[in-house]
């Protein structure tokens, strides 16, 4: 799975970038934004699996999925914020080496796709309407599927 | 004489098979990661409710009684990888300064639990539904993100070696928190 290799041009470009160079350039920051990202997606984490496993019909079953998901959305967006700015500063930094690994490209791939599944497939239908057992349990797999692939990825980027 | 211990266990033969492993670390260490959405993530979400800003009209005890099963599970899958990456290399976390502030943290997270538990969770029904939990509970909602936050920090930066006792000269403060031992160069 590789991109056109015309592509490097932007990838060398985000590297010169002012932000990448700083960031690349100091010892500490690297790992400190790398722990941000972790810890945000803690909370964006939190925020998703007590929704779904709701969805898949154990957790907080006494209460509507609908409900919990319009409780926790200002917590999903705030973590989903973090998590894209700090990942967006790690990714300038090493721009090059991700455009050369398979992991990132998998996130790259998978990650719009639980962005997109998450705000409007997921908490579409279940916003305003109760869904069935049934299709419950389609929203609340998927979405733990797809959001565990990108995390996974995401730690993969780093072994190689 | 831990020192001689952690050194045997490293020595053995599993220990070495899964430091040189190319693919089951990474896969013991990034399941290590990955639960942390599962284990710190419920974690999160019960500790804002007890510290009032979140999810007004969900009882607390829906969080205690529904969610903290799954925090449960992923703090065991949290335990037992974190055991399979410490027994692939003893010797080097014991020496770990990160690791070592980690573990501190985890003992007064720990302690957190076991308070709140044990006195706080006891008079559940009068404050259940509260939009505002008593005091205790936000405080150990409060000391609990905390907590979590810096074991994920201190966690994350046990792999980079600004503190390695091989690489000297450290501070000696650093030495001390480290264990590490520092053999007198000669002149």
């Amino acid at each position: 799975m590789m991109p056109p290799e015309s592509w490097i041009v932007f990838f060398e470009w985000c590297e010169a970038t002012a932000l990448g160079t700083a960031v690349r350039n100091s010892m500490y920051a690297f790992p400190l934004i790398e722990a941000t990202h972790l810890v945000a997606m803690c909370v964006m984490g939190g925020a998703l699996i007590m929704v779904d496993l709701r969805l898949l019909g154990v957790g907080m079953k006494d209460q509507e999925a609908g409900k919990l998901a319009r409780l926790v959305r200002p917590w999903l967006l705030g973590a989903i914020v973090v998590m894209l700015s700090t990942g967006v500063l790690l990714f300038l930094s090493e721009a090059i080496k991700c455009f050369y690994n398979t992991s990132f490209w998998v996130k790259m791939i998978t990650l719009p796709m639980a962005l997109t599944f998450t705000f409007l497939v997921r908490d579409r239908q279940i916003l305003n309407d109760v869904p069935s057992r049934m299709r419950g349990r389609m929203l609340g797999s998927t979405s733990l599927v797809l959001w565990f692939v990108v995390a996974a990825a995401g730690r993969w980027i780093g072994y190689s | 004489m831990i020192r001689s211990l952690l050194e045997w266990l490293g020595s053995t033969r599993w220990s070495v098979t899964l430091v040189e492993s190319y693919y089951v670390w990474p896969l013991v260490e990034s399941t290590h990661v990955v639960t942390l959405a599962l284990f710190v993530g419920t974690a999160i979400m019960m500790d804002l409710r007890l510290i009032g800003i979140a999810f007004p009209g969900v009882p607390a005890s829906s969080f205690i009684d529904r969610l903290l099963p799954w925090t449960r599970i992923g703090f065991g899958v949290m335990v037992a990888s974190g055991l399979l990456l410490f027994y692939s290399s003893p010797l080097r976390y014991y020496n770990n300064l990160f690791f070592r502030i980690k573990f501190a943290m985890l003992i007064i997270a720990g302690l957190n639990i076991w308070l709140f538990h044990s006195r706080i969770h006891k008079s559940i029904q009068t404050w259940d539904d509260a939009l505002t939990p008593p005091r205790s509970a936000r405080v150990a909602g409060i000391l609990s993100i905390a907590l979590w936050t810096g074991v994920v920090f201190s966690g994350r930066l046990v792999a980079y070696n600004w503190f390695e006792c091989d690489i000297q000269p450290q501070p000696e403060w650093v030495n001390w928190a480290a264990g590490c031992q520092v053999e007198e160069s000669a002149p």
